[in-house]
């Protein structure tokens, strides 16, 4: 990959990451209502996408082979229960990726 | 100005913490996929976003078009169109620094802004622009120093990228605890378990959201009740 590829490809990812911020303070100015579609695929879409997201993380895992995602499933009901349980977002994250690398490096070899 | 700097700062100590440590994690893969420090510094200068810096990594890994970074980073972002409604009259109060305010609206950043009460004699634009600048300086701190200090720390550091997964397995968790409707959620994770089933890890994401898009609008009728 070129130096240049890889600029415009952070490049993108900067302004459409800035569009998805700007984007209501550019369509709604407070006097006109949010279009109902709008609104509507504003509260459904982002659970969908993020759903998609936990699946996209997993998508190199071997189900049959290896591991058979057992330390990645284990990891994220972990990181999942902790989350519901005590809702702290860097204890969640930091005890869900530490002890998948523990798990990786020392028992799942 | 310089007064609300540090009720700012102890305000953002919780997402210091966090920041530095997704932050290092986003520094260490992009150092393992070849990108040095000077990347890491502008990546997150100019896109600052947790999710959507992890997802980049993969897709540079990936070498993916510049089209699927495109839709990728504004689906993934989507949910921010929403946090800035409650910002619109807030931030238009303090004129020029709104564009900044506008750009630094991450997750954490939101929640703070949500919450933070500013103290008497000190000005509440001031407080929301250092929190605002203060959480971003962390971030870049965070992936710079991983993609320095990465390579020579004294353990190993396979298995880091779990953190993206982490932090979607968390954002997961509190969009389902704040919905009392699941079928958007499980909807996601059926087309995109179908999908990459069907059309394997290179290819499944684009016709995955595709079909979600399609799903979610053509069951609006029913699921729009659910979710009002």
């Amino acid at each position: 990959m070129t130096t240049v590829y890889a600029i415009a490809m952070i490049a993108v990812a900067a302004v459409c990451t800035f569009a998805t911020r700007v984007a209501p303070f550019l369509l709604f100015n407070g006097s006109k209502p949010i279009p109902p579609i709008i609104r509507y695929l504003g509260s459904t879409l982002p659970p969908a996408v993020i759903a998609l997201l936990v699946v996209y993380c997993l998508k190199n895992v071997g189900w049959v082979t290896g591991t058979h995602g057992i330390p990645e499933l284990l990891c994220i009901a972990i990181t999942a229960l902790l989350h519901i349980w005590k809702h702290n977002n860097l204890l969640s994250i930091g005890v869900g990726t530490v002890l998948y690398m523990v798990l990786i490096q020392n028992v799942f070899v | 100005m310089k007064k609300a700097f540090r009720p700012a700062f102890t305000a953002t100590i919780p997402v210091l913490c966090g920041y530095l440590f997704i932050g290092f994690a986003f520094g260490v893969m992009l150092r393992d996929i070849g990108f040095g420090s000077i990347w890491s510094f502008f990546c997150s200068l100019s896109i600052y976003a947790g999710s959507g810096q992890y997802l980049l990594v993969s897709l540079l890994a990936a070498k993916a078009s510049l089209v699927t970074v495109a839709v990728m980073t504004l689906l993934l972002n989507c949910r921010h169109i929403f946090y800035g409604l409650s910002f619109l009259e807030t931030f238009h109060e303090m004129g020029r620094r709104k564009w900044y305010m506008i750009f630094s609206l991450t997750d954490e950043t939101y929640s703070l802004l949500c919450s933070v009460k500013t103290p008497e004699g000190i000005d509440a634009g001031d407080m929301r622009f250092w929190i605002a600048m203060l959480d971003h300086s962390y971030w870049i701190l965070g992936g710079v120093l991983g993609t320095i200090i990465g390579g020579i720390l004294p353990f190993d550091t396979t298995g880091i990228d779990f953190a993206m997964t982490s932090l979607f397995t968390v954002i997961f968790v509190e969009q389902w605890q704040s919905t009392k409707c699941h079928i958007p959620a499980l909807m996601g994770l059926a087309a995109a378990a179908v999908s990459l089933a069907i059309l394997g890890p290179d290819n499944f994401i684009l016709p995955a959201m595709l079909a979600i898009c399609v799903m979610l609008v053509a069951m609006r009728g029913r699921l729009a009740k659910e979710v009002a």
